[in-house]
C-alpha cells in the first residue's frame, strides 16, 4: 500500500481508539476511583471496617481481573445491549473496556492509597476531620501521583484491550491492523499502524509521568 | 483538664495499658516518661481516642469521651491539639494549606481561616514562610508548622507524642521553649509523652514514670524530687547504687525556705563540727522546680552525728546508708 492509500485509513481509525480510549478512560476513572477508595476505606483498617463488604468487592474485583479480556468482552454482551443498545461498533466496545479496566484502576488506586502515612490520616482524625474529609481532603490529595501514575498505566493498558474492537466490528488502530496487515498481508500498514501506537504510548506514558512528577513535593 | 479512670488496652493477648489512671491539673505541662513498648503512646492515642480504650473513661474538660458518638468526638477532637513525632503534614499542602486543614474542618470561612492561620504562623515563629512545601523546612520548622497546626481551634489541651525525639538537641530545645512559652501565655494545658529524661527536667511540672503498662510513680516534680528514694529522683541525679555503708546522701530540694544547692551548707559543716567530709559523687539539675540537687559523701569525725543534725535542720534532706532516714 502507498502513503496516499493508508492515510486515509489512519485517520478515522486513530479518531476512533482515541474514542474508546478516551470515554473508557473516563468512566473508569468514575468508577475505579471510588472502588479503590472502597477497598481501602472498608478493610480491617481502614476508616470505616466494613469487612463483609471489603470481601464482597475485593472478590468481585478478583473475578474482574482474572478473566482474560476477551472473554469478558463476550461474557457480557448482554449486559452491554442493556447500556447501550447495541453490541456492535465503538460506543459499544467502551462498554467492555470500561468494565475490564475499573477492577485494574481500582487496585492501582488501593495501592496508591496505601502509600498515604498512616500517621497522616491519624493526624486528621486527631484534628476531628470527618470520614468523607480524609478521603477528599488528605488521602486524594496526598495519593494524587501515584493516582495519576495509575490511570497513566491503565489507560495504556485499554489501548491494548481495544485493539480487540474488531471483534466486534468496534474499529480502531488495532482493527486496522488486524485487518489489513494481518489477513491482507499489508506489510507496510501494519509497520505504520505499530509505529504510531508506539508514538502514542511513548508519549502517553511521558505526559503522565511528567504530571505525576509535577504534583509530587516529596 | 484531663482525668483517664482505670485504662486497659489489650491488642490480642498483649496487654498495651494495665489499669491506667492519670490526672493532668488544667494549665500544667505533664510529662509521661517511659522507655518505648512501656505503653505510653497508647495511653496518649487513649486520650483523644485515637486508640479506644478495652475498659476505663477519659474525661478531657469535663467532657466524657468514650461516650461520644462519632459527630460529637469529632467536635471535642477539634478543641484538643496533637503533635506528632514525625510531624505528620500533608505534602499536597503547603505550610499554610496545613494549618488551615483543621479550621477547613471545622468549617470556618475562607477569610477566617487565611486570618487565623496567619496569627498562628506569627505565633509559631514562621510568619512569612506559608507558601513554602512542608519538605523546603527544617525538622524544626516542621514540628512548629505541626504546632501552628495543633492550635488552630483554640485547644484547651496539646497532646504531643514524642515531638521531639527526631529533633537534634538544639532543635528539641527550641521547640520544647515554644511549648513551654504557649503553655505561660495561653494557658495551654500540655499532656506529652517522651523517653528523654531531659524533656521532663527542661518543661514539665508533673511527671508519671510509665513501665509495663502501668503508671510506676507520679506526682509533681517538685514532690518527687523531695522523695529521695522515689524512681524519678534516682533517674534525674544517678548515684552509684547500692550506697557504702555509712555514707551519707544529701538531697537539695530546691523549695523556698530551704538551701539550695548553690549554698555553702557543706563548708558551714566543715567549719562548725569536727568532721572530715569528702564527696563521693553527686549532680545538680536546674529543674522547672528550682536548682536541685543530690550529693553523696563520707564523712566521718567526733562530730559526725551533730554535723548529721546540723544538716538535716538547715532543710537537707539526709539519708544515710545502713540506716532508715
Amino acid at each position: 500500500m502507498t502513503w496516499e492509500e493508508i492515510v486515509p485509513l489512519l485517520g478515522p481509525a486513530t479518531l476512533e481508539t482515541a474514542q474508546m480510549v478516551g470515554w473508557s478512560a473516563v468512566f473508569t476513572l468514575l468508577f475505579g476511583l471510588p472502588l479503590g477508595v472502597a477497598l481501602v476505606a472498608f478493610d480491617r483498617d481502614g476508616l470505616r471496617p466494613l469487612l463483609a463488604l471489603r470481601s464482597g468487592l475485593g472478590f468481585v474485583v478478583n473475578v474482574g481481573r482474572s478473566l482474560p479480556f476477551i472473554v469478558l468482552m463476550i461474557a457480557i454482551i448482554p449486559f452491554t445491549r442493556l447500556v447501550v443498545g447495541t453490541t456492535i461498533g465503538t460506543a459499544a466496545f467502551v462498554v467492555p473496556l470500561t468494565v475490564g479496566a475499573v477492577p485494574f484502576y481500582a487496585r492501582l488506586v488501593e495501592t496508591a492509597l496505601r502509600e498515604v502515612g498512616a500517621d497522616v490520616v491519624q493526624a486528621a482524625q486527631a484534628m476531628g476531620a470527618s470520614r468523607t474529609t480524609i478521603v477528599r481532603k488528605v488521602l486524594l490529595p496526598e495519593a494524587l501521583p501515584g493516582l495519576v501514575a495509575g490511570l497513566t498505566v491503565t489507560v495504556v493498558a485499554l489501548i491494548g484491550y481495544s485493539a480487540m474492537a474488531g471483534t466486534l466490528g468496534g474499529g480502531g488502530l488495532g482493527d486496522l491492523a488486524v485487518r489489513y496487515g494481518y489477513q491482507r498481508f499489508e506489510t507496510s500498514l501494519m509497520i505504520v499502524t505499530v509505529v504510531l501506537l508506539l508514538i502514542i504510548v511513548q508519549l502517553l506514558q511521558s505526559l503522565g509521568d511528567a504530571v505525576a512528577r509535577r504534583l509530587s513535593h516529596k | 483538664m484531663i482525668q483517664a479512670c482505670g485504662l486497659r488496652k489489650n491488642y490480642g493477648t498483649t496487654v498495651a495499658l494495665d489499669g491506667v489512671d492519670l490526672h493532668v491539673r488544667e494549665g500544667e505541662i505533664y510529662g509521661v516518661l517511659g522507655r518505648s513498648g512501656a505503653g505510653k503512646s497508647t495511653l496518649l492515642r487513649c486520650v483523644n481516642l485515637l486508640e479506644r480504650p478495652t475498659a476505663g473513661t477519659v474525661r478531657v474538660a469535663g467532657q466524657d469521651l468514650t461516650a461520644l458518638g462519632d459527630a460529637e468526638l469529632n467536635r471535642a477532637r477539634q478543641r484538643i491539639g496533637m503533635i506528632h513525632q514525625h510531624f505528620a503534614l500533608l505534602s499536597s499542602r503547603t505550610v499554610a494549606g496545613n494549618v488551615s486543614f483543621p479550621l477547613e474542618a471545622m468549617g470556618v470561612p475562607r477569610a477566617e481561616r487565611e486570618r487565623r492561620v496567619g496569627e498562628l504562623l506569627e505565633l509559631v515563629g514562621l510568619g512569612g514562610r506559608g507558601k513554602d512545601r512542608p519538605h523546603q523546612l527544617s525538622g524544626g520548622q516542621k514540628q512548629r508548622v505541626g504546632i501552628a497546626r495543633a492550635l488552630a481551634g483554640n485547644p484547651s489541651v496539646l497532646l504531643s507524642d514524642e515531638a521531639t525525639s527526631a529533633l537534634d538537641p538544639a532543635t528539641t530545645e527550641s521547640v520544647l521553649g515554644l511549648l513551654k512559652r504557649l503553655n505561660a501565655e495561653l494557658g495551654l494545658t500540655i499532656l506529652l509523652i517522651t523517653h528523654e529524661m531531659n524533656v521532663v527536667k527542661s518543661v514539665c511540672d508533673s511527671v508519671a514514670i510509665m513501665s509495663g503498662g502501668r503508671i510506676e510513680e507520679s506526682g509533681t516534680i517538685a514532690d518527687l524530687v523531695r522523695t529521695p528514694d522515689s524512681r524519678l529522683t534516682r533517674e534525674i541525679f544517678p548515684l552509684p547504687e547500692p550506697a557504702p555503708a555509712g555514707s551519707v546522701t544529701l538531697t537539695f530540694t530546691g523549695d523556698p525556705g530551704r538551701p539550695g544547692a548553690s549554698q555553702p551548707v557543706v563548708s558551714d559543716v566543715v567549719r562548725k563540727f569536727d568532721v572530715d567530709l569528702s564527696i563521693l559523687g553527686g549532680s545538680i539539675e536546674e529543674l522547672s522546680a528550682g536548682a536541685v540537687g543530690r550529693l553523696r559523701v563520707a564523712l566521718d569525725g567526733q562530730e559526725r552525728s551533730a554535723a548529721l543534725a546540723y544538716l538535716r535542720d538547715s532543710g537537707l534532706i539526709v539519708e544515710v546508708a545502713g540506716e532508715a532516714a
